[in-house]
């Protein structure tokens, strides 16, 4: 199924919601849904036979730009029994970002969350397990958004080399 | 909703019971058998695991944030860093994302022809030197010595070749955006046909030396089962995959190079009734990587007897300015997918790079895996998944 199939799918099946389709990418189109209903959407896409997204490849955050207001989160989806794929992404404000989880559809979503909570600061509601993945428990700030301004000194030690 | 509701009841299950055999064990995060710095929270009830809860990013190092202050040709070096047992193999993956963005470009006339044959012999002569070294440690890990030594002795051979290659023995920084770094050396490709000519019998030695060993079948056979549904949610990919009975291999199944030029089988696990062997034990992912190494030779072998094509080994550019845009990019390393996320604005650096690795992804399936198994069977869960803690951290 192309993406645009798809997205006429999620259009007449979740109707009064701004999921909106970005056709002008340079190499393949995404779709963009709100967060409030990213949770649902993953589930539908997972379950449906026809669209059968049994396969999470990758959730990252993005920040663009220290200067935006928002940053995203893109889901890459691919089916393993249809073998077709999809992009998705939420756009969450700066501060106190909030998104569903989705790890009850696809397990390894638990770690992806983690790491985006680690390096972004996203906060995924209902998520079993939400806790730093990669850097120390006591470490302040998320230092992949592009305002990120590291500690001078952690623990006694001097950080800046 | 019903996953967070089981997971806070096991939470519950998990508090420590005085008087009582539970305790909490700490493995690591420097262990012999964990493959690097790994660190595992046990929660044993004498020897068996009520839970293992793997503790990551004892080698993180920001390759994500780095690359963000680098050009796409300094972050190949980075990439190294990441599986440094299979280093062609994740320069491979990064570089064919870049060109996949760069193909928006009509500019960029595409990789040359002689570079994809040389990136394939790369490539899979990595893939080799990869699962000898799963083979090797897992004996080593489950109690077999000799395995390892005839392991390292044939995976040196490889790294003379490629020192040869490209003067380099672990990390290479040999594919590059665009092509390769260096032409073949003199008499390269007879030293490669004279390993592989050695090497192709030496498996079958493998084989009856640890595959089919009645202590190591003891340790391996049945245990841990990751079956299919299991493994693609978990993300496994690659040999994880395979042995759980999954036939999926992007080389066959979305061709990226020329690996549609060759012919070449995908092994995939075996139910063995006879021996108890079930799909996806650990076993069979086992298994897997003894058979994938039979593969790779035959696609060494197609290259050799076909002969490489003459020309340039590098695209011509000024520089690499991909045009505005994103990609997600996979590539099948030796331990699973690897892919790529580039957010690029145009310039010659990236907004946004990020890994997903494989070995990542198949860890996390751990604490699943191991619940209930014995204390031994921790080893054999992390030799099996066989991972590589420089690429889980980044």
């Amino acid at each position: 199924m192309t993406t645009q199939e798809i997205f006429s799918r999620l259009q007449s099946k979740f109707e009064d919601n701004d999921i909106s389709i970005e056709t002008e990418a340079v190499l393949e189109p995404f779709i963009v849904v709100p967060s409030s209903l990213i949770a649902l959407i993953s589930e539908h896409l997972c379950r449906e036979s026809d669209l059968a997204f049994d396969s999470l490849q990758c959730l990252s955050g993005v920040d663009l730009s220290a200067s935006d207001e928002t940053m995203e989160i893109v889901y890459h989806l691919f089916s393993m029994t249809h073998q077709h794929d999809l992009t998705l992404k939420v756009i969450v404000p700066k501060v106190e970002p909030h998104v569903p989880t989705v790890e009850h559809v696809w397990k390894i979503a638990n770690w992806h969350e983690r790491e985006v909570y680690d390096l972004y600061g996203v906060v995924f509601d209902g998520h079993s397990d939400l806790r730093r993945i990669l850097l120390p428990d006591d470490w302040e700030g998320h230092p992949m958004r592009k305002d990120y301004k590291e500690p001078e000194i952690y623990r006694g030690m001097k950080v800046p080399y | 909703m019903l996953a967070q509701s089981t997971a806070s009841e096991e939470r519950k299950f998990l508090e420590l019971k005085p008087f009582s055999d539970e305790m909490v064990v700490s493995m690591g995060p420097q262990h012999p058998s964990t493959h690097g710095v790994l660190r595992l929270e046990l929660r044993l009830d004498g020897e068996i695991v009520r839970e293992a809860i793997p503790h990551i990013g004892y080698l993180h190092r920001c390759f994500e944030k780095h690359a963000e202050n680098l050009s796409y040709q300094q972050i190949v070096p980075f990439t190294d860093r990441m599986d440094y047992i299979a280093a062609m193999n994740q320069n491979w993956g990064f570089c064919l994302a870049v060109e996949e963005l760069m193909s928006a470009d009509p500019k960029f006339a595409g990789v040359p022809e002689r570079a994809e044959y040389l990136r394939v012999l790369a490539g899979e002569l990595n893939r080799i030197a990869s699962h000898l070294l799963a083979f090797g440690t897992y004996g080593m890990d489950i109690g077999a010595f000799t395995p390892f030594l005839y392991a390292f002795r044939d995976r040196e051979k490889i790294l003379f070749l490629f020192e040869k290659l490209c003067g380099a023995r672990l990390t290479y920084n040999y594919i590059r955006v665009g092509g390769v770094s260096r032409d073949l050396p003199p008499g390269f490709l007879d030293d490669v046909r004279e390993f592989i000519d050695y090497f192709e019998p030496k498996i079958d030695e493998y084989n009856a030396l640890l595959t089919n060993n009645k202590i190591f079948l003891e340790r391996t056979i049945g245990v841990a089962i990751m079956d299919e549904a299991m493994a693609i949610s978990y993300g496994a990919t690659g040999p994880n995959l395979r042995g759980a009975g999954r036939k999926w291999d992007l080389r066959k199944d979305e061709p990226y190079s020329i690996y549609d030029r060759f012919d070449f089988d995908i092994p995939v696990g075996e139910e063995i009734p006879g021996a108890g062997a079930v799909l996806g034990d650990c076993w069979n992912r086992y298994k897997v990587r003894m058979d994938e190494m039979k593969e790779s030779v035959k696609i060494i072998r197609q290259v050799l007897d076909g002969g490489l094509p003459d020309g340039p080994i590098v695209a011509a550019m000024k520089a690499i300015r991909p045009p505005a845009g994103e990609v997600f990019s996979r590539s099948e390393a030796p331990r699973g997918e690897l892919g790529f996320y580039i957010v690029s604005d145009g310039s010659v650096k990236p907004v946004r790079l990020k890994a997903k690795s494989p070995c990542f992804c198949a860890l996390s399936a751990l604490q699943e895996l191991s619940r209930g198994l014995m204390i031994a069977d921790i080893i054999a869960i992390i030799g099996s998944i066989d991972i590589v803690m420089g690429e889980v951290d980044r």
